[in-house]
């Protein structure tokens, strides 16, 4: 049997849900039995491929590349994964919706600099106005709530996943 | 003017790009490290109740939340004007030393070993921990025993391996047990053997990268790093001590009020990560640097038996001053058994198990700062609330952010030094990331970057005509 493709990637995130992947600490060695990690953050290689079976996507969508990067892994994708709180609902990076982006960036370089006082704007893309949930930019196939997702139901899902089934998450998803 | 984009720096915690600037003759003129997210926490905490800041700070980043929850806390307690039992700080200090095993063994295994193992030249395809785990199957094992270790420990101790609720304004929410003792003294030996053992292996090898010594991050700049009331290694606790580039002591024991009259924040267009300077020499010319290397620097000893004899062979070897940033991955390693050996220190003995581990009390001060050494650097979070605890105002300053100027330096070193641009290769490439891997950049934490876009490198005459072209994909 061929092995999964699977790649991970995290938008506007904190890295936990990666972390809770890694997590699953010696079981990671069985996983690479049955999944190659063909994209992220773990991996230098640069550019999304094609024809990847499984993407665990963590983090709210938050600026213009986010977007671009989720219709990318849609288009090339066979199962899209919204991995943790943040993925699914947008979590604590939706706080800033009720602020509005002036605000966040007015705190940050302007209050909060004693120097050259500016707002970035030179090869750095622009936030979106709400950060949003990634069943809102694309089609979502699997849903895992958590913050972070326990490794125990991250395991469980890849494992199922590579063995090309999908069933309820049952009671190790909750969120939070 | 030509330049050349890195994007995305790869294996790093969080996601940056590099461009790098050519002269008329083809030659690094500079360079730069692009964040390319801002999240916005100083802002949207506004309105929150202090108590909840420990939690929602964590959230910041999920591989050091502790850190985010210790300085949290710590501002906390001195929002509520209380000094925290002895068994809570004990206890405190205890997880913030898991994490330190824990992330420095996610940095030196997961993310640079790839690097220092298998060659900077090796193919990108296996130059990942997956390349490691098949060429050293015992040392990656190791590896992934060493960090799971850590996140046990934090997890017996605080209930969640990761944004655990265990600390909170004014302590800890729970003693520690009997069993949970137990438990983390049986796994300590193997830790620390693990630890040895790498540190041996990389001593054995760091004679191959004395041409990246000399050149990843090689320049004299300021050092900052909390240190305790003897002058020793200090990671939860502490002042603030600079050190200027030939180890002169120039401040020390700063209490973490002072801490706006020597750290300036600076903006530049380019970036949404702020560039953290040394007040009285203004920007840029404030550089300093924060992190393993800056510790081990500004520290007279570390203060437990192992670590300090590393520390004595690591001073024999590259003197009392470190000043190559390839050096941090070897001052991790130190800061590692240190870790273990504070660990035994802090949860060995009796007074670990006392049960008063927590303060009650209202708000009673309209402003609070804490101050933590988190695994890349010195982290501070500053709050201010109003009379019903809510908080009105948020600064924070990222352990990576200290390191943003100087990453920016490093950078620009070593392109120099390998990118030769009329002959480009992934290799040359790599290393310019490499040296950004030795900080071990925290994005995620420093404001959170965004952009997986294709390494696509364009290489154009002044003219705007395309010269070469080199990508790197998974093909």
């Amino acid at each position: 049997m061929s092995k999964i493709k699977l790649a991970t990637t995290w938008l506007d995130g904190c890295a936990g849900c990666h972390m809770s992947l890694l997590d699953v600490d010696e079981g990671i060695l069985a996983l690479l039995e049955v999944a190659d990690i063909v994209y992220g953050p773990l991996v230098d290689i640069k550019q999304y491929p094609e024809g990847v079976d499984v993407a665990l996507v963590e983090g709210a969508a938050s600026s213009e590349e986010d977007v671009e990067l989720l219709h990318t892994i849609r288009e090339r994708t066979r199962i899209v994964v919204a991995l943790g709180d943040c993925a699914v609902t947008s979590n604590v990076p939706s706080m800033r919706n009720q602020f509005g982006v002036g605000a966040i960036m007015r705190r940050a370089y302007f209050e909060n600099a004693d120097a050259q006082a500016q707002q970035p704007a030179d090869g750095v893309p622009a936030l979106l106005s709400q950060a949003r949930p990634i069943h809102s930019v694309i089609k979502v196939d699997y849903f895992l709530p958590g913050c972070p997702p326990s490794a125990a139901l991250i395991l469980q899902a890849l494992t199922e996943l590579c063995a090309g089934r999908l069933t309820e998450p049952g009671p190790l998803a909750r969120f939070g | 003017m030509r330049t050349i984009t890195i994007a995305p720096v790869t294996r790093i915690e969080g996601h940056a790009k590099i461009t790098l600037h050519l002269d008329e003759q083809g030659r690094v003129d500079d360079a730069r490290m692009h964040v390319t997210q801002v999240r916005g926490f100083e802002k949207f905490c506004e309105g929150r109740p202090y108590y909840e800041m420990p939690s929602l700070m964590a959230r910041i980043c999920g591989i050091c939340p502790i850190s985010h929850l210790l300085a949290s806390a710590k501002a906390c307690d001195a929002l509520m004007a209380v000094r925290i039992p002895p068994a809570a700080a004990r206890l405190r200090r205890a997880v913030h030393m898991a994490q330190f095993i824990q992330s420095h063994a996610l940095s030196f295994f997961h993310l640079s070993s790839p690097d220092l193992l298998l060659g900077m030249d090796a193919d990108p395809a296996i130059r990942n921990i997956v390349g490691v785990v098949q060429a050293h199957p015992e040392l990656a094992k190791a590896g992934i025993g060493l960090r799971r270790y850590g996140q046990q420990v934090i997890e017996w101790l605080a209930g969640d391996r990761v944004h655990p609720s265990w600390i909170v304004p004014g302590g800890v929410n729970a003693p520690l047990t009997p069993a949970v003792q137990a438990r983390i003294m049986e796994g300590l030996p193997e830790a620390k053997a693990v630890i040895q053992q790498t540190l041996d292996l990389f001593k054995s090898i760091l004679d191959r990268f004395e041409d990246e010594i000399a050149n990843f991050g090689h320049f004299p700049s300021l050092y900052m790093g909390l240190v305790d009331p003897r002058g020793r290694l200090e990671l939860y606790d502490g002042g603030l001590r600079f050190m200027d580039a030939q180890g002169a002591i120039m401040h020390d024991h700063v209490p973490s009020e002072d801490y706006r009259q020597y750290i300036g924040e600076a903006v530049e267009s380019w970036s949404y990560l702020k560039l953290p300077y040394y007040k009285p020499m203004g920007y840029p010319d404030g550089l300093y640097r924060v992190g393993p290397m800056a510790r081990l620097n500004v520290a007279d000893s570390c203060g437990t038996p192992a670590a300090d004899v590393e520390l004595t062979e690591y001073r024999q070897r590259v003197g009392r001053i470190g000043e190559s940033s390839f050096l941090f991955h070897y001052a991790r390693l130190i800061e590692a058994l240190y870790a273990a050996e504070k660990l035994n220190e802090l949860i060995g003995e009796e007074a670990a198990l006392d049960p008063r581990v927590r303060a009650e009390a209202r708000p009673n001060s309209p402003e609070g700062i804490g101050i933590a050494e988190a695994p890349r650097g010195t982290l501070i979070h500053h709050y201010r609330i109003d009379e019903q605890g809510l908080i009105t105002w948020a600064n924070l300053i990222i352990a990576t952010g200290n390191n943003n100027l100087a990453i920016n330096r490093s950078i620009k070193q070593v392109a120099q030094r390998y990118v030769d641009s009329e002959r480009l290769t992934e290799g040359m490439l790599n290393r310019v990331e490499a040296v950004v891997r030795a900080y071990d950049p925290c994005l995620s934490c420093s404001t959170h970057a965004v952009g997986q876009m294709p390494l696509r490198i364009e290489l154009h005459a002044a003219d705007g005509r395309l010269l070469d072209t080199l990508s790197r994909d998974g093909a």
